[in-house]
């Protein structure tokens, strides 16, 4: 198998498995782009724990996701396994009030796939 | 020969038929070197977002300036309004964020 693949195989995996993931530069705790930080503000807000990849130290990620997503940017919000947006659209949604009831909708699936 | 921001605009400007357009360099508030061209705001508002999820509508923008993010542009803020929209919010388009350092706009 590629490497290309492989990195395919685990960000499919990574959004199944997570139905909030934040691919992000930096960390929650220490956001290394502004975009990234405020990403983070919106969805701290929501209140609900969230997986996250930085993609500063996962290069593979970095340059892989971008075409499989059909998104040229990061961050990338995905929920429920699907592509929320970046930073302009979750700020846009946070504002709005939509962010958090898509998130906390999101979060209750967890405990019901858990074995 | 064109600046980044010129082929920006005149790239949306003929896919938008934008009722109003603006980009602007951000550049100057990132770690990137003096005279970058690297990070954009833009803000349009056209009737060809009516009806379009904000996801849709910023893929849109981003394929109409594929060249540009496959090249030199970096990072692309994406404000995306109908007319209706862009009244409401009386013609006001949000900040983008503060720099937090980034990798110096190293490439992948």
């Amino acid at each position: 198998m590629s490497a290309a693949t492989d990195t395919l195989d685990k960000i499919r995996e990574q959004i199944a498995t997570h139905p909030i993931i934040l691919y992000m530069k930096g960390s929650p705790q220490a956001p290394q782009c502004g975009f990234s930080a405020q990403t983070v503000q919106c969805l701290m807000q929501c209140g609900e724990r969230f997986a996250y990849v930085d993609v500063l130290s996962n290069p593979e990620i970095r340059a892989t996701l971008p075409s499989y997503a059909d998104w040229p940017t990061f961050p990338q919000l995905y929920v429920s396994g699907e592509l929320i947006g970046g930073c302009d659209i979750i700020t846009e949604m946070h504002q709005a009030g939509e962010l958090e009831p898509l998130v906390k909708d999101a979060a209750k699936t967890v405990v019901a796939t858990d074995d | 020969m064109a600046t980044v921001q010129e082929r920006i605009e005149d790239k949306l400007a003929a896919v938008f038929a934008p009722e109003h357009l603006e980009v602007v360099n951000e550049s100057g508030s990132h770690n990137v070197p003096p005279g970058s061209q690297t990070h954009f705001k833009v803000v349009i508002v056209s009737e060809r977002f009516a009806g379009e999820r904000l996801l849709g509508r910023h893929r849109a923008v981003n394929g109409a300036l594929a060249d540009e993010l496959a090249g030199p542009v970096h990072a692309l803020a994406v404000h995306t309004y109908t007319a209706v929209e862009w009244q409401k919010r009386f013609g006001d388009a949000p900040m983008s964020p503060p720099c937090r350092g980034g990798d110096g706009g190293r490439r992948l």
